[in-house]
């Protein structure tokens, strides 16, 4: 997986192209939390994303937990399939999915 | 009936291999992509478990696809103890960020998006498979 990182100011952007599995979810968890400081604005773009797994969801859902705390965090460019791993797990009323 | 078989360390570095293993062989058969993807998922959350639970040092994987049905089902066979994943109970999904548990969602997501699968102990070994129509 690669992850694509842009910050502006308080605003963190990832996009993430390839899977977000077992062995890449770490890199993500990485990711996230090396940003936190100062950060009121989470963004995912999952535009070039093929799927998460479970190791994927944990991830989101520990990243969602920390923005509740100091600001917003988002999930943007869903596609189909991976729109659905979310609704079965219910992690579609979890996250703000734009 | 196409059958490949291969044989695997339980190391999770190994999970893309068995990815490409079952891409490799339905690919010829034109399977849908969704399906392929929900399979994938399914490789990673099955084979995830067995490395970090099961205590098996290699994992043997065997695939079957039968052409005339679109049917493909992968047999996940480990010498680890005793562990069959369908014992679980299904998470909540239903609760907010902070009640949330994560372990058991994998399992969850295989259920759901598979058409079939199943455990059995033989011998000494788990039998965990996934059965899924690539049509």
């Amino acid at each position: 997986m690669k992850i694509d990182q842009t910050r502006d100011n308080s605003t963190l952007t990832l996009a993430l192209e390839g899977r977000l599995d077992t062995l890449t979810a770490p890199e993500l968890e990485q990711a996230v939390n090396a940003n936190l400081e100062g950060l009121t604005a989470l963004v995912f773009d999952f535009a070039k994303l093929e799927y998460v797994s479970s190791a994927g969801l944990r991830v989101l859902l520990s990243a969602q937990k920390k923005m509740n705390k100091q600001g917003t965090m988002q999930v943007k460019n869903v596609c189909g399939e991976i729109m659905e791993v979310l609704d079965i797990t219910g992690f579609s009323d979890i996250l703000t999915i734009v | 009936m196409v059958q490949r078989e291969t044989t695997v360390d339980a190391d999770f570095e190994k999970g893309p291999y068995l990815t490409s293993f079952m891409e490799e062989m339905l690919e010829p058969y034109d399977p849908s992509p969704k399906a392929v993807i929900q399979v994938s998922v399914a490789i990673d959350e099955i084979f995830s478990n067995v490395v970090r639970y099961s205590g098996a040092t290699s994992i043997v994987v065997r695939n079957q696809y039968d052409e005339s049905t679109g049917m493909f089902s992968m047999a996940f066979i480990d010498n680890g103890v005793p562990y069959n994943p369908l014992d679980k109970k299904d998470p909540d999904v239903t609760l907010s960020a902070e009640d949330r548990q994560i372990g058991g969602l994998g399992i969850f997501l295989v259920k759901k998006t598979m058409d079939n699968v199943s455990y059995e102990r033989k011998g000494n070994e788990n039998y965990f498979t996934i059965y899924k129509k690539m049509k």
